[in-house]
């Protein structure tokens, strides 16, 4: 069970003068449980990337393969394929648009032609698991504050019950705490249900605490493709490019400089706690 | 997709048209539009096609731009014609079942194609050329006589640019949306008419909602800098005729005479 | 007087039910007394929700308060006749990039403003160059907003609003919806308008290390003003501002956290070559 991108490449407006190349050559395979951060600025290609995940857009050369089968083959259940891959858009609460959360939620296994109990039931357990209580569900969801319509909104692609689930930028716009809540709920989840979870973000510092690979997008290609303390290494051809190693990594080069005797490769604020007490103490 | 349709854009090129009074161009396109209503044979509508391709040159906006904004209409373009070609009374030249195709028919269906063609790229050279508060600009000036019996010509010039300003946006956000609801399982192009007409519940109202909201910001930061509609205005690009665009009145004063004489007149 | 004083502010709205029936009053801004000074940076933080919109809207006469007074330059907010020239001396600089860009063209946007303050036509294309100019877009004037990033974007915002000649610029969380590239633009062309042009700044937001050149801070909670003081006595309370839904540099944070484990370092650590010396390596 896995996802593998074949030397996916994908050129908007092919052979326009405003053609330009979104994802040039890539190479991927995105195996079942793990949690991955992929990072990259605007316009490096990862929202045209993660949309070829669930076949929302085809290559125009390569191929994509979910479970051993071509998407793009003319008999693969392409429906299917959405409820499985489940693609969880930036602000995702622009989209909601029924009269009360809880038919918003049963929208996606509604779709998937579920009968009316296991839809019910889908949309209970996926608005629980994103911690909105029994007392909102009747509520408008234009009602709910910017955190909870986000909430609502995840639920919405959680009850179609994906085994992997890509959340595109899901804390924009969110005050620290309501970001915090968010990205703790997500990995709560993951670690109750096992599901392959694809952060993207713009937030080095969000995505070291959580994370076990990094994958990231410069000009439609990869750059790095491996765990957060060896891509962050890489802190000076990151910043080349307009990225940066969450700044506690930062610290801990200043204070080796320093002469202080400490792993620089740190990248969470515990961690770098951890061995500067270690490192003053002795 | 959404994006090929290119009323209603700008594209940004140093032109004569681009620098032309909007004025000029809105006369242009209107004088433009009656010559093909006036034309009823080839010559005219070849001169009105050189016409045109002249202008299209001088615009320097690439001609493959203009082909991609027609993708969009020909479903029209196609149905006007076909209609056009079987009901047309007049001497039949094929048929077969109850169809009948006349000769009558063959040249409308060619005339209307060729028009509607004519028409769509005539006004999209202008919006292409003419940033819309530049043609907005032009409006107000050409409509400004109509003030005296309360038409509030500021009001309407200034919500066309405002739509101008936000259709390429929301279309753009109609793109998002549709994705993010097929991601959701949703069928945008199955089952019947009236299937089809429901599944776009998801679709319209949150592009509705996003549009009020739009509307609302918008609204907001207008009256944060100072907007109170047309009085005590001042202009960036006041509009002022200069050499060039009395020799396109010329111009098109030309085109139109000759235009009518051998289109309409002397066959 | 400084050049925005308020009073005792506050400001009610009427909750409404579906049928028009008043449910209730929300006191979204709630007893605010606060003096800015001419040339003052100052930064407005707070939570989603937390009243520091509606405050901000106040200055520019777009809300007036239920009771309570507002002062922008001397001049009373809730007096009509005092509407333009209080709107022209305190711009306003929305979240939304695409939602406050009126013109189709760079330039014509920036001129927007003038040209509703009956500006002279030269006079407007020399203060469009100047604007542009100070926040450094001068080259794109002749670009369709539409192919701008969201910190350009922000950036066209500041100038239109600088082409007005105000005193007094306040931005509404202009860095919500940006990358972390266009929030440090927009950042840079706020502080350039501070130190060169002395353009009064208040920058309303909910990211930390936005706050740190601002010589005040007002921390807002539940319409009220919860904390208040320079950036380095807010950051100093690191368990506050947590239970404010707030959180501090990741600096601040790990010198927080040290000092919490029984090492001796001051609060309120804002740079890392503080906290090198603070551990005494330097």
């Amino acid at each position: 069970m896995s996802i593998i991108l074949d030397h996916v490449s994908h050129i908007y407006e092919e052979g326009m003068a405003m053609e330009h190349a979104a994802l040039k050559d890539i190479n991927l395979v995105i195996p079942d449980g793990q949690f991955i951060g992929l990072i990259g600025h605007t316009g490096s290609g990862k929202s045209t990337l993660v949309q070829h995940l669930n076949g929302l857009l085809a290559p125009t050369s390569g191929s994509v393969y979910f479970n051993g089968a071509d998407i793009h083959e003319k008999d693969f259940d392409k429906k299917k394929l959405r409820s499985k891959v489940g693609l969880v858009f930036q602000y995702p609460e622009h989209q909601l648009f029924e009269i009360d959360v809880f038919s918003d939620v049963c929208f996606g296994p509604k779709n998937l032609g579920l009968d009316k109990k296991e839809v019910e039931l889908r949309a209970y357990a996926a608005l629980k698991q994103v911690g909105i209580e029994d007392e909102y569900f009747y509520q408008s969801p234009f009602d709910l504050s910017g955190g909870q319509k986000r909430r609502v909104a995840i639920a919405g692609v959680l009850a179609m019950k994906p085994e992997v689930l890509i959340l595109d930028e899901p804390t924009a716009g969110l005050d620290p705490k309501g970001r915090d809540e968010i990205l703790d709920q997500i990995a709560k989840l993951r670690k109750e249900t096992g599901i392959t979870v694809i952060l993207v973000s713009h937030s080095m510092e969000d995505v070291a605490k959580y994370v076990d690979r990094i994958i990231v997008m410069n000009r439609g290609q990869i750059m790095f493709d491996d765990a957060p303390k060896a891509v962050f290494g890489h802190y000076k051809e990151l910043e080349a490019v307009g990225l940066a190693a969450p700044q506690v990594t930062y610290i801990m080069q200043a204070l080796k400089e320093k002469g202080l005797d400490v792993d620089t490769d740190i990248t969470t604020i515990e961690e770098a706690r951890i061995a500067i007490l270690k490192a003053l103490r002795g | 997709m959404l994006r090929d349709i290119t009323l209603g854009q700008y594209y940004q090129a140093d032109s004569v048209i681009h620098r032309l009074d909007p004025r000029v161009k809105l006369v242009t396109t209107v004088c433009f539009i009656i010559s093909l209503f006036l034309v009823d044979n080839w010559i005219g509508y070849l001169i009105a096609g050189l016409f045109l391709l002249m202008i299209i040159r001088l615009s320097k906006v690439p001609f493959k731009f203009m082909i991609r904004g027609m993708k969009s209409i020909l479903f029209l373009l196609i149905f006007a014609a076909v209609f056009n070609l079987f009901l047309t009374p007049g001497e039949v030249v094929l048929s077969f079942w109850k169809l009948k195709i006349t000769r009558e028919g063959i040249r409308f269906a060619a005339f209307m194609a060729v028009r509607l063609v004519f028409l769509i790229m005539g006004s999209s050279i202008m919006t292409l050329t003419t940033t819309p508060n530049n043609l907005t600009d032009g409006l107000e000036k050409l409509l400004g006589p109509l003030k005296v019996l309360k038409v509030p010509v500021h009001e309407i010039a200034m919500m066309m640019s405002i739509a101008l300003r936000f259709i390429p946006i929301l279309l753009e956000e109609t793109d998002k949306i549709m994705k993010a609801q097929i991601a959701r399982g949703a069928d945008f192009e199955s089952g019947n008419l009236i299937r089809k007409a429901k599944s776009l519940v998801p679709l319209l109202v949150p592009l509705f909602i996003s549009a009020f909201r739009r509307a609302n910001d918008l609204a907001m930061a207008m009256e944060a800098r100072c907007y109170r509609g047309g009085e005590h205005r001042t202009k960036m690009k006041p509009l002022i005729y200069r050499k060039a665009d009395a020799l396109a009145y010329g111009t098109v004063a030309c085109y139109l005479v000759i235009c009518i004489t051998f289109g309409k007149i002397l066959l | 007087m400084g050049i925005v004083k308020t009073d005792k502010l506050v400001f009610e709205y009427i909750r409404r039910d579906e049928e028009g029936n008043v449910e209730g009053i929300t006191r979204a801004v709630d007893e605010v007394s606060l003096d800015v000074k001419q040339g003052d940076f100052v930064a407005i933080l707070g939570h989603n929700g937390s009243g520091k919109s509606t405050l901000a809207k106040h200055i520019n006469a777009i809300l007036y308060p239920t009771e309570g007074t507002v002062f922008v330059d001397g001049k009373n907010t809730s007096d009509e006749g005092n509407l333009w020239d209080i709107r022209q001396e305190a711009g306003m600089v929305f979240q939304n990039p695409d939602n406050q860009i009126i013109g189709q063209v760079v330039e014509e946007d920036v001129g927007f403003g003038p040209e509703n303050l009956g500006v002279p036509t030269k006079e407007i294309w020399e203060r469009v160059e100047e604007s542009l100019k100070a926040v450094g877009m001068y080259e794109f004037r002749k670009y369709s907003p539409n192919k701008l990033s969201g910190g350009q974007k922000q950036r066209v915002s500041i100038a239109g609003v600088i082409a007005m000649h105000p005193k007094c610029i306040v931005l509404d969380e202009p860095t919500a919806m940006l990358d972390p590239n266009g929030r440090k633009e927009v950042i840079r062309a706020v502080r350039a308008l501070n130190d060169v042009e002395g353009i009064t700044v208040i920058l309303i937001t909910h990211y930390m290390e936005e706050i740190i050149h601002a010589n005040k801070v007002f921390v807002m909670d539940k319409g009220k003003i919860a904390m208040e003081g320079t950036p380095r006595e807010i950051f100093s309370q690191v368990d506050k501002l947590k239970k404010l839904r707030l959180d501090v540099p990741q600096v601040t944070l790990l010198a927080h956290e040290l000092r919490e484990s029984g090492f001796p370092i001051p609060e309120g650590i804002l740079t890392k070559e503080e906290l090198v010396k603070a551990l005494g390596l330097s």
